[in-house]
């Protein structure tokens, strides 16, 4: 199975880099090393929400109020901000984790605690944090010259040639590689998600994890709140708009199964890149709007296609391993 | 002599009577606004009181709006207008629906309704003041992006319009009229229209593309406040600053930093101060019955052509630049 979901990244891969191919055919500019890394610079927060999104994804819940705890931690950052210009930077960022992650857990706790389906607590949730957004700035924006120069910068900052906001996710990258791999935690949560009732066999509280998997998920919006504020300089009301379904598109274009338990951080990252890539390249090529529309529709529904193609046969393949073993 | 010492006379008696009456009649203007303690309408306010200063008549301006922008609030400030006697009601409304029935109320007992920034049903006023015409505002971004051209030092260059969604109505109305009045421009080419769906991630990443694609691009011509403001970050981010200018539809208080950073030269939105010294003139004139059905005058503003349905367009939007952003950013 293992060799067969390593098989699924070298073909996102592949894609990936025949896509790459076919823009450089056209604009060869596009491959410069400097508008790639511009690339991946800007797909960084798309990486970062995805990943958290994926961890949620895995124990079978889905966060739809992803962008919407974007919105609104970084409403909040931008407040702090634009009201205490001389509050130091860092702080703002540890509070603007620290918010997120209440979100989180917020989520987290309904779903575990009330034990109400996770689609539905985030539909509710996304909602009433995009209110709150409102109740905040009273509908008013926070514009680039509200903010201090410092809260701008940090995430332009380049060292060894990528910006902060690039090395931001690759940290996370890191981090979620090692905590999904290597910490018993991380497996538990795959194995919450791959079979509740087996996991709960073997002492896993299943709901815990699912709660675990919204904080995280909640501290990765937190950090990606104040890359967002940013980068773009502003914060109002629809920040983020519908950009959760962007993360979701990321992680199934990446492999992670909507129905839980499989889904790997590099597939994850190659999804979040691949979505990157095209969003970068359409305006470039210069083609229709609505055309850049149906491309990015017609691209996420193949690689749903190709998704449950390849886990039908792993389901069946474990299936036939579990009756093989118990009988 | 004596021919000029009779109209002499005349003159001051006939302006003595005027003043005298002017000062028994004392007229009183309701401005109903959406609430209170909003920059945009105490601006508004402003104006009124300029034009109520300027009109020889002795003009009370009773400022006043609900303290949440709510329908209902409006609904009782106009019933106590109404029982106060006031000779004319300028609003802006919170529901272009729901007013009108109290509105009509005050039509039948002689009171003047004029809307003006959001409208009411035509049934509920006598006229809406529009800030400005599709046309006006089309033909204002050319000429914006021609201000923008000279202040790139250019005598041609290319231009391209960032929009908000691509079905987005007034956007494609308004980018229809600037296409409209390109050929009076021979300066400037159109070379592309991309939209940013009014996502400032998405109008970030277009204006990338735009500056990558087109070397000869000067000018970049937003009319939609997102896409503004997203297209001059992203100018400053690639240190295009002086080479590509932004340009089009936003408000000082969130452009002022841009402006000061270079990456916007001019930029336009209406003008809250006219807006109320225009539509407090319009009110005034349906007072003294001096608008006809197809004109009605403004005083500074000029004349306004009215519509069948009693619908005015005040004038061009207006331009705001280095020397003015500050100053209209604590406004609105």
């Amino acid at each position: 199975m293992k060799q067969l979901l390593k098989n699924r990244e070298a073909q996102l891969a592949l894609v990936i880099l025949s896509l790459l191919a076919m823009i450089g055919a056209i604009i060869p500019d596009f491959l410069a090393i400097s508008n790639l890394l511009g690339v991946y610079t800007d797909t960084s927060i798309l990486i970062i929400l995805a990943l958290g999104q994926m961890l949620v994804i895995i124990t079978r819940c889905i966060d739809l109020s992803i962008a919407a705890n974007v919105a609104l931690t970084g409403m909040v950052v931008a407040t702090i901000n634009s009201l205490y210009p001389d509050f130091p930077v860092p702080v703002i960022i540890l509070i603007g984790a620290g918010f997120g992650t209440l979100l989180g857990m917020l989520n987290g706790w309904l779903v575990w605690k009330m034990k109400i389906p996770s689609i539905v607590v985030t539909l509710g949730t996304m909602a009433i944090f995009r209110g709150a957004v409102f109740l905040i700035s009273k509908g008013a924006w926070i514009n680039a010259h509200q903010m201090s120069a410092t809260f701008l910068e940090i995430p332009r900052y380049v060292f060894l040639g990528l910006p902060i906001l690039g090395w931001c996710s690759v940290i996370v990258i890191a981090a979620m590689y090692y905590f999904t791999r290597h910490r018993q935690l991380g497996r538990k949560i795959y194995a919450a998600g791959n079979s509740p009732t087996a996991a709960y066999y073997i002492g896993v509280d299943v709901g815990k994890k699912q709660f675990i998997a919204f904080t995280i998920s909640g501290l990765l919006a937190g950090i990606a709140s104040y890359l967002w504020i940013s980068r773009y300089a502003v914060a109002y009301v629809d920040i983020a708009n519908g950009f959760e379904m962007l993360v979701i598109a990321s992680c199934v274009i990446g492999g992670v199964s909507i129905a839980g338990g499989t889904g790997t951080v590099i597939g994850c990252v190659l999804g979040a890149l691949f979505l990157g890539i095209i969003n970068n390249a359409l305006p470039v090529i210069g083609i229709s709007p609505f055309w850049q529309m149906a491309i990015s529709g017609s691209v996420i529904i193949l690689a749903v296609i190709a998704n449950s193609r390849s886990e039908r046969k792993v389901g069946r393949i474990i299936l036939r391993k579990a009756v093989q073993n118990a009988s | 002599m004596k021919l000029t010492t009779i109209i002499k006379t005349t003159l001051i008696a006939t302006s003595i009577m005027a003043s005298t009456f002017a000062q028994a009649a004392d007229m009183r203007i309701g401005l109903v606004v959406k609430a209170q303690g909003i920059g945009f309408f105490e601006a508004a306010y402003k104006g009124a009181q300029e034009a109520s200063a300027e009109i020889e008549d002795n003009i009370e301006i009773i400022y006043t709006g609900p303290v949440t922008p709510t329908a209902e609030g409006q609904i009782e400030i106009i019933n106590s207008l109404i029982s106060q006697k006031v000779d004319a009601i300028v609003v802006s409304a919170n529901d272009p629906d729901a007013l009108v029935p109290i509105l009509k109320r005050a039509q039948q007992r002689g009171i003047k309704v004029v809307s003006f920034d959001s409208g009411v049903a035509t049934a509920g006023r006598q006229i809406h003041l529009n800030p400005s015409s599709n046309e006006l505002i089309g033909r204002m971004n050319i000429e914006l992006a021609a201000t923008s051209l000279e202040a790139a030092k250019s005598e041609k260059g290319d231009i391209a319009i960032l929009s908000a969604s691509p079905t987005a109505t007034n956007q494609n109305i308004w980018i229809g009229e600037m296409e409209k009045a390109l050929p009076e421009f021979p300066q400037l080419t159109l070379v592309a229209t991309v939209y940013g769906d009014d996502l400032a991630d998405k109008s970030y990443r277009e204006t990338q593309g735009l500056v990558k694609t087109y070397p000869n691009l000067k000018v970049i011509v937003a009319p939609t406040t997102v896409g503004i403001l997203a297209a001059a970050q992203a100018i400053t981010d690639m240190k295009k600053t002086g080479e590509v200018f932004v340009t089009g539809l936003g408000l000082p208080s969130e452009l002022a930093g841009h402006v000061e950073s270079g990456a916007v030269n001019s930029f336009a939105i209406w003008n809250p101060i006219d807006l109320g010294y225009a539509a407090t003139h319009i009110a005034y004139n349906l007072i003294q019955d001096t608008a006809s059905e197809t004109e009605v005058e403004m005083g500074r503003m000029g004349v306004a052509q009215l519509d069948a349905e009693g619908n005015a367009a005040m004038s061009s939007p207006f331009v705001y630049d280095i020397s003015n952003v500050a100053e209209f950013a604590k406004i609105f």
